[in-house]
């Protein structure tokens, strides 16, 4: 009919629950592919730099010699190329969202100090005549 | 005598989802001349190209707009492997298919949504955009992305979509499309409805056809101009037909951009059927850069968009051009606005299906 | 599945030919699709491109750096004019007798041909730092 092909869809919604959520008091769960944001194990990262290179954005920077990794959370796009480019797979990303900010802070990571060299014996013998 | 005077229409209008500005020239409440004026979200994409290398630009390709982003990095993705001259895998290029699909019913939902809001049928607005998460939970679940999708490569994609995955969308397909049928059915048939589009805005098609009008807005015209017609990406060997109109006024755009919707969702249960397992990413070597110039032909949800890319042998491309629908979609939005009432804007306006992020890059 | 590229002609032809061109194929039916320019270095390319039944034909411009004047098709086309108010304001050519010229002012902005800047001007560091 002309003039009720709505009604249908009204009736429905005026006796069904609504679809919004109501949050917070109920939050959506994330899918498993969802690109939220980046998180890094520090232990398995050897500071190679790739990750760095590969952002499209520049929103990573790794201090090789200081062993520090800094993400910047508003420059990053989520695209994944950090996560593709690190052999060492200590890149992943978390499907939750990364919380609103109040001031612009960079987050970074300190990575633990090399183990001490071992002495090499040639070093402690004295050079041949 | 009549007075003439100049309404602004624009950057700042509730019916637009993006700024535009129109200067509207009128005698008492027609609209004797229209004057369009753009550049409100100019970014100057295109000069990117100098310093993002090639295998970057797909990021900004599908930036460029958050309601055709799948099909602006799809397209940036086909233009690149032509002048790489590369042959990206079958499975790639039919989830290519399914995603470009998915994007054009979410797409022409949204749109139909404004068109009613335009209106003022607000409730109709409100059910659309209800439909649309419904689509979006499909894309997000496949694809990691609700807006920006960022599964297109140079090459291929990104990451497969497992067949677990794609049977879980089949088995959602007849629930979203009895959901979208419900809302598009009053945008078409309901007699209010038709009263503010039938007959508003008429285009006929000698003058679509010379202001070189694409998309909907030509097919509704009856111009049977479609660019997946060419065949590229995953489309030959699918069974479909240009959807076209004759009644060339805002009523047929309207009912050109419904029949797409179920158009659609039968293109991507054909293309399920006919997807096989196999790999989804060709890997470029490094150090191989594109060479030569080449303009590859997409059909957006407005219409076909030109990406003419040019490549120097360099990482970086020596033009990269797009020229979107609603580009071309200007002049014939400027004709129609001759003669009309200044109640009718917004509903025009909106028939295009306006997207000026597209336009201005 | 076999990649699928479109053969593409690339006509060129003198700048004095090209209203009397855009008649002729405005006379046939070939339907205008898009207007490009691309910043060379030393000269710009323009391509008027233009399609009839899937089949899309270039006509190519040489205009040299100093004398960036083109005339316009918009008597015959009019939809040519947002293109060649684009070539204005983003390359900073001059179009002769176009229709409806808002003659540098389409684009809201800033700085004065942004895609091809005068002389003065630095030009974009190319490739990523």
């Amino acid at each position: 009919m002309p003039f009720f092909s709505f009604a249908g869809l009204v009736a429905k919604a005026a006796v069904s629950k609504p679809p919004t959520r109501l949050y917070p008091f109920t939050k959506r769960e994330p899918f498993a592919a969802t690109r939220g944001h980046v998180v890094i194990q520090m232990s398995s990262c050897n500071f190679c730099t790739l990750c760095a290179k590969k952002c499209p954005t520049d929103a990573i920077e790794v201090d090789r010699a200081g062993r520090v990794w800094r993400i910047d959370r508003l420059k990053c796009i989520q695209c994944r190329a950090c996560v593709d480019a690190c052999n060492k797979k200590s890149l992943t990303l978390d499907p939750q969202y990364s919380p609103a900010m109040t001031a612009h802070e960079v987050e970074s990571f300190k990575g633990e100090p090399l183990p001490p060299k071992p002495e090499t014996p040639a070093a402690a013998a004295p050079a041949p005549a | 005598m009549v007075q003439r005077t100049i309404v602004p229409f624009g950057p700042q209008h509730p019916v637009l989802p993006e700024p535009i500005h129109l200067d509207l020239v009128l005698e008492d409440e027609l609209v004797v001349q229209a004057i369009p004026s753009i550049g409100y979200v100019h970014r100057g994409l295109e000069m990117l190209a100098a310093k993002k290398d090639y295998h970057e630009m797909v990021y900004v390709a599908e930036r460029i707009c958050g309601i055709c982003s799948a099909i602006h990095g799809i397209g940036y993705c086909i233009a690149a492997e032509a002048l790489l001259q590369v042959e990206i895998p079958e499975r790639a290029a039919r989830l290519r298919v399914i995603i470009g699909e998915l994007s054009r019913i979410h797409s022409h939902i949204l749109w139909a949504g404004l068109l009613a809001d335009g209106f003022g049928f607000e409730s109709l607005f409100m059910h659309s955009w209800r439909v649309r998460e419904l689509i979006l939970d499909l894309l997000e679940e496949a694809t990691g992305g609700r807006v920006i999708f960022g599964i297109s490569k140079v090459g291929g994609l990104r990451r497969d979509i497992d067949d677990a995955q794609l049977e879980r969308m089949a088995g959602k397909l007849d629930l979203v499309e009895r959901e979208c049928r419900a809302i598009t059915d009053p945008l078409i048939n309901d007699s209010t409805v038709k009263k503010r589009t039938v007959g508003v805005g008429k285009l006929p098609m000698e003058i679509a056809h010379l202001l070189g009008a694409v998309g909907p807005t030509a097919r509704g015209s009856g111009l049977a101009l479609d660019a997946r017609k060419l065949g590229y990406g995953g489309y030959d060997g699918l069974k479909w037909e240009p959807i076209v109109e004759t009644g060339a006024d805002c009523h047929a755009r309207s009912a050109v951009r419904v029949r797409e919707i179920t158009q659609s969702f039968d293109l991507i249960r054909q293309t399920l059927k006919a997807i096989r397992p196999g790999e989804v990413d060709l890997k470029i070597k490094p150090g191989v850069n594109p060479k030569g110039k080449y303009a590859a032909r997409i059909e957006q949800p407005r219409g076909e968009v030109i990406y003419y890319l040019e490549g120097n042998g360099t990482a970086n491309l020596q033009r990269f051009r797009v020229r979107t629908p609603t580009f071309a979609n200007v002049a014939p939005l400027v004709k129609m606005l001759e003669g009309c009432q200044l109640a009718d804007v917004p509903v025009i306006v909106l028939t295009i299906d306006p997207c000026i992020s597209c336009t201005e890059r | 599945m076999t990649q699928f590229i479109e053969t593409q002609e690339v006509v060129a032809i003198a700048r004095e030919e090209l209203p009397a061109r855009a008649a002729q194929l405005a006379k046939d039916g070939w339907r205008i699709v898009h207007v490009a320019c691309i910043n060379q270095g030393d000269h710009l390319d323009v391509i008027y491109a233009f399609d009839k039944g899937y089949k899309l034909v270039n006509y190519k411009l040489t205009i040299a750096k100093d004398d960036p004047v083109v005339p316009s098709i918009s008597a015959t086309y009019l939809a040519a004019f947002a293109y060649e108010n684009e070539l204005q304001d983003l390359f900073g050519m001059k179009v002769e007798g176009l229709v409806l010229d808002f003659k540098g002012k389409f684009y809201r902005k800033r700085h004065e041909a942004p895609f091809n800047p005068p002389a003065c001007a630095a030009t974009p560091p190319a490739g990523k730092a």
